[in-house]
């Protein structure tokens, strides 16, 4: 049996059952309105497993799932190494969000990651801490800040209503998904110009842990009714 | 899991650091995680396990000795003091890889006042000694050549102090470089702003939110527009600061080549004879430093606490880490120290790499 996961509910959801539907694969939910469960027709031995989409890195880092329908963003900052985890299968075309820094529209003199870093040199040496960046994008955007040598700073978790921490005096600039900006206008904020971190959309993944002995047929049922080259599930190394 | 094999091996050099004068010390395993972050920042929770504990806040599992054991010097320590250590340290591990995230390390510190080339030689030639018996390649390097030479550059202070902070981020340091040398130019929006402000038509911002106050950001303007009218550095000091950071080979045609490159830039002289005194005080504790291969900015993209001569030990097999590494780290000592400072030099070896080594046969 070859277990799909995909997320279950929402625009997400209604997005990916549109995009399979697209390509000859029906996807529906089963049950009553609440029950999360779900089947796919017309194709033998694949299984509809409905998770919440942030959980779907996890599943298939464990190999519970063989497929999965997500956020790059997700996999990319959930998994360690993550290319050698999953395989990127195909990008689906919508879901779209950029991961961005933004500061204060009242530091008139930071656009760039260069003045963001030489601002947290300066916040430093005044408040006797690192500048702090609100995020629950720990992994993606620690990376990419070390990646481009910035210092001085600090990460600090925000879970939810991120946009509002500077306002809360509990950081000093955010890194988060955006998709319009108006949250972020909204809340007195702007987008560093030069520091696009991921330019995320739904992705289907394909889990390197999973046994793949039995699911491999449906697989390629599946992948020729997608109109997908197979993917290259050979782990590394 | 540490096999009694890699536990004799760590002490055994735990016993030869000991034998060498060192003093045996131990550290916590669990560290507070204020100073460690304060430190290293976000690179030590991409590295070390940091954990809560509900009434004294964020821990750390020992990432390494350094810092526990600079501290504790620093604070009921006397001078000249050499000591060893052996123990766990813990990193975490990233990639899928199989490296270890829990390993024993020895090491060895030297704190020092008299004669510090005389100490960075005793350490090298001391790990050089240990690992002989291992087909072990060694390679040096001194960050300290590189500073004197940010310190040496003709700008404004500022832009030196802004080199100098990303010396150990290669990355930035050659955008800033290359910003500075006027090789790229600024950022539209730095132009937009400068030519606001020329004008007298900054934007509107609307309400001023956050901890970053009016004052501060008046500041950082003003020092933006200072920036501005700050002449180039000339094409020829930047294109002898990067030979001087792509200096590489055996250490001796290295001195000569630096002592070369000292008659155009005169403020490394006295960092490039401190490296001719360490390489004659090798040569005298019998280390065959013609072959010793020397790279000005090794170790560069490690630890930033290093700021003088710095080396490593690493296996043929370039996929193994590291088997040891050490080097000078007079500045951590300042900033650990609370006003205090001692030249101090010291570095690690890692066990469970030379009893792999060993039973490789090599």
């Amino acid at each position: 049996m070859l277990k799909i996961g995909v997320p279950s509910k929402g625009r997400l959801m209604e997005k990916t059952f549109d995009w399979f539907g697209a390509r000859g694969v029906t996807m529906r939910r089963t049950g009553n309105e609440r029950e999360y469960s779900g089947e796919v027709e017309g194709l033998d031995g694949v299984q509809l497993v409905l998770l919440s989409a942030g959980e779907i890195p996890r599943e298939l880092s464990a190999g519970r799932i063989h497929l999965g329908v997500t956020g790059s963003d997700l996999v990319r900052d959930k998994l360690a190494d993550w290319s050698a985890q999953v395989a990127e299968v195909a990008p689906l075309g919508f879901g779209h969000a950029d991961l961005i820094l933004a500061v204060p529209v009242c530091w008139v003199d930071v656009d760039t990651l260069d003045d963001l870093d030489a601002t947290a040199s300066a916040f430093r040496r005044v408040h006797g801490f690192r500048l702090r960046i609100a995020t629950k994008y720990h992994r993606l955007v620690r990376d990419f800040l070390t990646e481009n040598g910035v210092a001085d700073y600090q990460l600090v978790d925000s879970q939810g209503a991120t946009e509002g921490t500077i306002r809360n005096l509990t950081a000093e600039a955010i890194a988060d998904i955006t998709s319009t900006g108006e949250t972020l206008r909204a809340n007195h904020l702007k987008v560093l110009e030069d520091a696009v971190i991921h330019r995320s959309q739904a992705t289907l993944f394909a889990a390197r842990a999973a046994d793949w002995t039995e699911a491999r047929p449906a697989l390629k049922a599946l992948m020729d009714r997608l109109g997908l080259p197979l993917p290259d599930l050979v782990r590394e190394g | 899991m540490i096999k009694a094999e890699i536990r004799a091996e760590a002490e055994r050099l735990f016993a030869a650091f000991q034998a060498a004068g060192a003093q045996p010390v131990e550290a916590d395993i669990l560290l507070p995680a204020d100073m460690l972050l304060d430190l290293y920042g976000e690179d030590i929770r991409a590295r070390a396990y940091v954990t809560q504990d509900p009434l004294r806040g964020e821990m750390v599992l020992r990432p390494d000795f350094t810092v526990p054991v600079v501290q504790a010097h620093m604070a009921h320590g006397a001078d000249p003091a050499r000591y060893t250590y052996m123990g766990e340290v813990f990193r975490k591990q990233d990639t899928l890889r199989p490296r270890a995230a829990e390993y024993l390390q020895v090491g060895f510190e030297v704190f020092d006042r008299t004669a510090p080339e005389e100490a960075d030689a005793e350490v090298f030639a001391l790990f050089a000694d240990l690992l002989a018996p291992l087909r072990v390649q060694p390679q040096i390097g001194d960050i300290g050549i590189l500073m004197a030479a940010v310190r040496g550059l003709e700008t404004t202070e500022t832009r030196r102090a802004a080199l100098l902070r990303h010396v150990w981020r290669p990355r930035r340091f050659r955008h800033l470089l290359d910003r500075y040398a006027g090789r790229t130019g600024p950022h539209p929006a730095r132009v937009r702003l400068l030519k606001a402000l020329e004008e007298g038509t900054l934007p509107k911002t609307g309400p001023h939110i956050g901890l970053r106050s009016a004052s501060e950001i008046a500041a950082r303007i003003h020092a933006l527009a200072e920036d501005a009218d700050t002449p180039a550095i000339p094409p020829k000091c930047a294109s002898l600061l990067e030979d001087l950071m792509a200096l590489s080979g055996p250490a001796p045609q290295a001195v000569e080549r630096l002592r070369d490159l000292a008659v155009d830039m005169p403020h490394i002289s006295d960092a490039v004879e401190r490296f001719a005194t360490r390489l004659a005080a090798l040569k005298a504790r019998g280390v065959a430093v013609d072959a010793l291969p020397f790279e000005t900015t090794h170790g560069r993209t490690t630890l930033e606490y290093y700021d003088g001569f710095v080396f490593t030990f690493h296996a043929t097999d370039p996929a193994l880490p590291v088997i040891a590494s050490g080097g000078r780290y007079d500045a951590l000592t300042r900033v650990l120290g609370q006003g205090q400072s001692i030249p101090a030099v010291g570095g690690i070896i890692r066990p469970h790499l030379v009893a792999q080594l060993r039973a490789a046969g090599c």
